[in-house]
């Protein structure tokens, strides 16, 4: 074929700059374990949800009024006077709780397969930065609408740091810029909200996506895809990054975006957990709303600030339940990364942390009760004992032999297909036949009819088979 | 890896598929973010008409009024005004209005409704400065050829009395006369158009 | 094991402790495509809210465009005399006087709905009796100690708090004694209408929202379905 102007053009550019490079590096030959299962999908979405808040935050940006006299109203006028502002808020509103959605799921996967462990423990590390970082940013931004809980919300938090002993008055003044919570704060949280902290984020994503681009990625069975190469160099049990995970990343997209649009046209406030009903009321300083609560992502750190019964200790405790995050990759002395070969020991503490995380999550919503303190006092033990007692049931647990290679894992079509075939034998079991016999009309059509009733015997037969094998998985 | 048996085509078509369905997505995700940035309702309200009395004004008396933002004159023209109107047509650009920003009722040699009352946008049609105000005749800076009229300290550009732009300036139309109507012969109101008949 | 399962119990059963107990509402019936009744609900607010609270958020224009109205019968029949149809839903009264006669400022009602909820709004609007205790002779069982007086007691007529004893225990109960010059259920509907109003300004785009979000959802199904199928053309490669 005769080059074109338009190819030298980009053969132009291309002599100038790396880009067919960059592309090869990152994309088209950067090779990916074959294996990658549902958990993998919240990376590249976590990477959408912050493209989609910058995009409509910039446009937020051009009408929003960071004034005390006129940031509520001007996000009435956004709402309302500007052509499709709702639409751009409330894609920045629900990108706000889909980022931490999607963020707690990309968290968890790394704890699942030991994503945290040699050698990725510095992708882990700048992974925690971010997460810090981000709910830096949510906080701030949480101010910017200045409507009740962004005012008290804010007064709370920042009151946190007077807790500190000798400097903590100041440094609270010093962060507010005033005696309370007022135009100056609104002011300068604006400023860290829309540029300081994003650069931030942006920053350390290039810095997570480098170092995890080093070292490569884990996968669900927690081998290094590394260690076994073809005569080519790649890794056997690896495939591109480019098509074969950009198509399927496109699909996870798909999904995403599915539930996204969902909430964004019917249910933006989501019954007062995305947008809170108290924050529709301006700020007032004269008058804290008779329950507070942060958004729903900052509530279990929240649960534990309130379940220690001092201030100083509760500002720790919260801390230190962020902190002990960042220790994960030396508190876990096991040397199996992914929980398929792991021992019960580790699987039975991990269940018992995202039950105490969830319900944590739950009565950070809820107002104080002696009730609801005293489990939130329970949770919290068991949120510090799985971090802190894993250096302890880390060493004694009983490991199953890691694979060599990449083990076939069924595809979801597989899944269903093999449960279609299971399924007339299990409606067999749950249910009984009961014959009857009736006649219709004339007597040549006399005949038994049969009934399938459900037969409780079956029921229970099925129910223990189910949670043996739940207990067995758990060993 | 088995690259043995792959359907190309149906590759070709599937990927070609998704990203037209991608990039439609993608234009129509795009129109309500340019179209944030049009004017908003807000900016509509500052646009509604606006009512000018001019039962008080002198003869020779200008006056501005904002309209959509935009200073808007009107100047009530004396009888020597109109006289030496008549008289600039070879020296203009565009005398007959043919080619400059007016309602149909306004176009007309004065560039306006009634004789005396003249309305127009007061925006040059070069970039958008506002031209001063020169009722008086040969001024020292101006110079002899000055007839009263409307001078750009932009770029220079010369305008007479009935906002018609003078030969060689920057400027290249005349300036643009907004809708108004007369709600009674001392009251106008700007932003609405004048209807057919007039009484 | 059996810890957990107990534990498990122990924290749904929390739950049910954990929710407080409030006066039970009476439910609105909301349907904001019934233009008829936004248009009464409009000029209801107009007549009996306006002169103390405003719904600056709002435009006259708006709603005559949402709702279908003329511009020029919204300006005659329901916006206040002098008003343009840019205009906010701006209140005539001033800020000084309010909070000298009610002891605070009323508050704007465009986002009340957003606040508070429809239910709320019907049921305290409904739920106001005489207490000869409080300055204005009224009080309200859904907002006890409310510094509003009752704008609609004429419609309304005037209620009494009863406190009624059941097996189940104690609960109070509203006994109209004078009739007001609505019956009871056109006074349930004169409410309606006007919540439906209130919940209509709150977020103005609601019904569009809805309308458009149906198209987003067949189009995100029809990009998911080509990308699925384009994922398992190419992992034909690897499994």
């Amino acid at each position: 074929m005769k080059p074109t102007r338009l190819t030298e053009c980009g053969n132009w550019v291309l002599d100038r700059f790396p880009v067919t490079k960059f592309w090869n590096d990152h994309m088209a030959h950067y090779y990916a374990p074959k294996n990658f299962n549902f958990w993998y999908f919240f990376g590249s979405l976590a990477l959408l949800v912050l493209v989609n808040q910058i995009i409509t935050g910039i446009l937020l940006t051009m009408n929003y009024k960071p004034d005390a006299k006129l940031a509520f109203d001007s996000v009435e006028y956004i709402m309302r006077d500007v052509p499709w502002g709702w639409l751009v808020r409330y894609m920045h509103s629900t990108g706000a709780s889909a980022f931490f959605i999607v963020i707690y799921l990309h968290m968890f996967r790394a704890l699942i397969y030991g994503s945290f462990k040699h050698p990725r423990e510095l992708i882990w590390i700048f992974g925690m930065l971010l997460f810090v970082a981000l709910m830096a940013e949510a906080f701030m931004g949480y101010l910017l609408p200045w409507g009740q809980m962004s005012f008290w919300g804010a007064q709370v938090i920042i009151s946190l740091f007077s807790a500190i002993p000798v400097i903590g008055d100041d440094l609270s003044l010093w962060i507010r810029g005033d005696y309370v919570i007022a135009d100056a704060t609104l002011n300068r949280f604006f400023a860290f909200h829309v540029i300081a902290v994003p650069l931030v984020l942006v920053m350390l994503v290039f810095m997570h996506l480098v170092a995890l681009h080093e070292v490569g990625s884990n996968n669900p069975d927690g081998i290094e895809i590394k260690e076994s190469k073809d005569p080519w160099g790649h890794p056997v049990d690896g495939i591109p990054f480019h098509p074969y995970y950009t198509v399927k990343d496109l699909v996870g997209v798909g999904v995403f975006l599915l539930f996204f649009a969902t909430v964004i046209f019917y249910m933006p406030e989501v019954g007062g957990y995305f947008l809170e009903h108290a924050n529709f009321i301006p700020a007032d300083p004269m008058k804290t709303p008779e329950h507070i609560a942060p958004v729903w992502y900052f509530t279990p750190f929240y649960s534990i600030l309130r379940a220690i019964p001092d201030k100083f200790a509760g500002v720790i405790g919260m801390g230190g339940s962020i902190v002990v995050l960042f220790l994960m990759p030396w508190l876990d002395r096991c040397k199996v990364k992914s929980i398929r070969y792991r021992g019960g020991i580790f699987k039975k503490a991990l269940f018992l942390f995202v039950i105490s995380f969830l319900a944590l999550g739950y009565l950070g919503t809820q107002p104080v009760t002696p009730v609801a303190t005293t489990l939130a006092r329970l949770f919290t033990t068991i949120y510090f004992g799985f971090f802190l007692l894993m250096p302890i049931y880390t060493r004694w647990e009983k490991t199953k032999p890691v694979p060599k290679s990449l083990t076939k894992v069924q595809s979801l079509e597989e899944q269903l297909h093999a449960l279609e075939e299971q399924l007339p034998a299990l409606i067999e079991e749950i249910t009984e036949l009961k014959s009857s016999n009736t006649e219709i009309g004339h007597p040549a059509f006399k005949s038994t009819f049969f009934s399938r009733r459900p037969n409780p015997q079956g029921m229970v037969h099925v129910m223990s088979r189910l949670a043996k094998k739940l207990k067995g998985s758990l060993d | 890896m088995n690259n043995k048996g792959v359907d190309k085509s149906k590759r070709q078509f599937l990927t070609s598929a998704l990203t037209v369905v991608g990039a439609v997505g993608s234009g129509y995700l795009a129109v309500p973010f340019l179209a944030q940035m049009q004017p908003s309702v807000k900016a509509m309200a500052a646009g509604a008409p606006v009512e000018v009395d001019i039962s008080k004004m002198e003869v020779g008396q200008l006056i501005r009024v904002a309209w959509r933002g935009k200073p808007v004159w009107v100047l009530n023209r004396t009888p020597e005004v109109l006289v030496t109107l008549t008289t600039l047509d070879s020296e203009l650009r565009d005398p007959l209005s043919d080619e400059s920003d007016q309602p149909e009722s306004s176009k007309n040699p004065g560039r306006s409704l009634k004789p005396e009352i003249f309305v127009a946008v007061g925006l040059c049609t070069h970039l958008g400065c506002s031209p001063t105000f020169r009722p008086e005749v040969a001024p020292v800076d101006l110079g002899d050829k000055w007839k009263g009229g409307f001078f750009c300290p932009c770029h220079g550009s010369w305008f007479d009395l009935a906002g018609r732009v003078y030969r060689g300036v920057p400027a290249p139309t005349n300036l643009e006369i907004p809708p108004y109507r007369y709600i009674s012969d001392t009251r106008i109101i700007i932003g609405e158009v004048a209807e057919e008949k007039t009484a | 094991m059996k810890n957990l399962i107990t534990l498990i119990l122990l924290v749904t059963l929390s739950f049910g402790v954990v929710a407080s107990e409030e006066v039970e509402l009476q439910e609105a019936d909301i349907d904001l495509s019934d233009n008829e009744s936004l248009q009464r609900g409009a000029k209801h607010f107009v007549t009996y809210c306006l002169g103390c609270h405003s719904a600056k958020h709002m435009r006259y224009l708006r709603f005559a465009m949402d709702v279908g109205v003329d511009q020029k019968k919204m300006l005659e029949d329901i916006a206040p005399e002098g008003a343009s149809i840019y205009d906010q839903l701006h209140s005539a009264m001033n800020k000084h006087d309010a909070e000298k006669w009610f002891g605070v400022q009323p508050p704007d009602l465009s986002l009340i709905a957003r606040s508070r909820g429809a239910d709320w709004l019907y049921s305290y609007l409904k739920s106001y009796y005489s207490d000869t205790a409080r300055p204005f002779g009224v009080n309200n069982l859904v907002f006890e100690d409310t510094a509003m007086p009752n704008p609609l007691w004429q419609l309304q007529g005037e209620q009494h708090a009863e406190i009624r004893k059941t097996i189940y225990g104690e609960y109070t109960k509203l006994v109209l004694d004078d009739p007001g010059t609505l019956t009871e259920r056109e006074f349930d509907v004169f409410v309606n209408d006007l919540v439906n109003f209130l919940v209509y300004v709150g977020e103005p785009v609601q019904l569009e929202r809805e309308r458009l979000g149906k198209y987003v959802i067949i189009f995100l199904l029809m990009f998911l379905v080509i990308a699925y199928l384009l994922k398992k053309e190419y992992w034909k490669d690897v499994d």
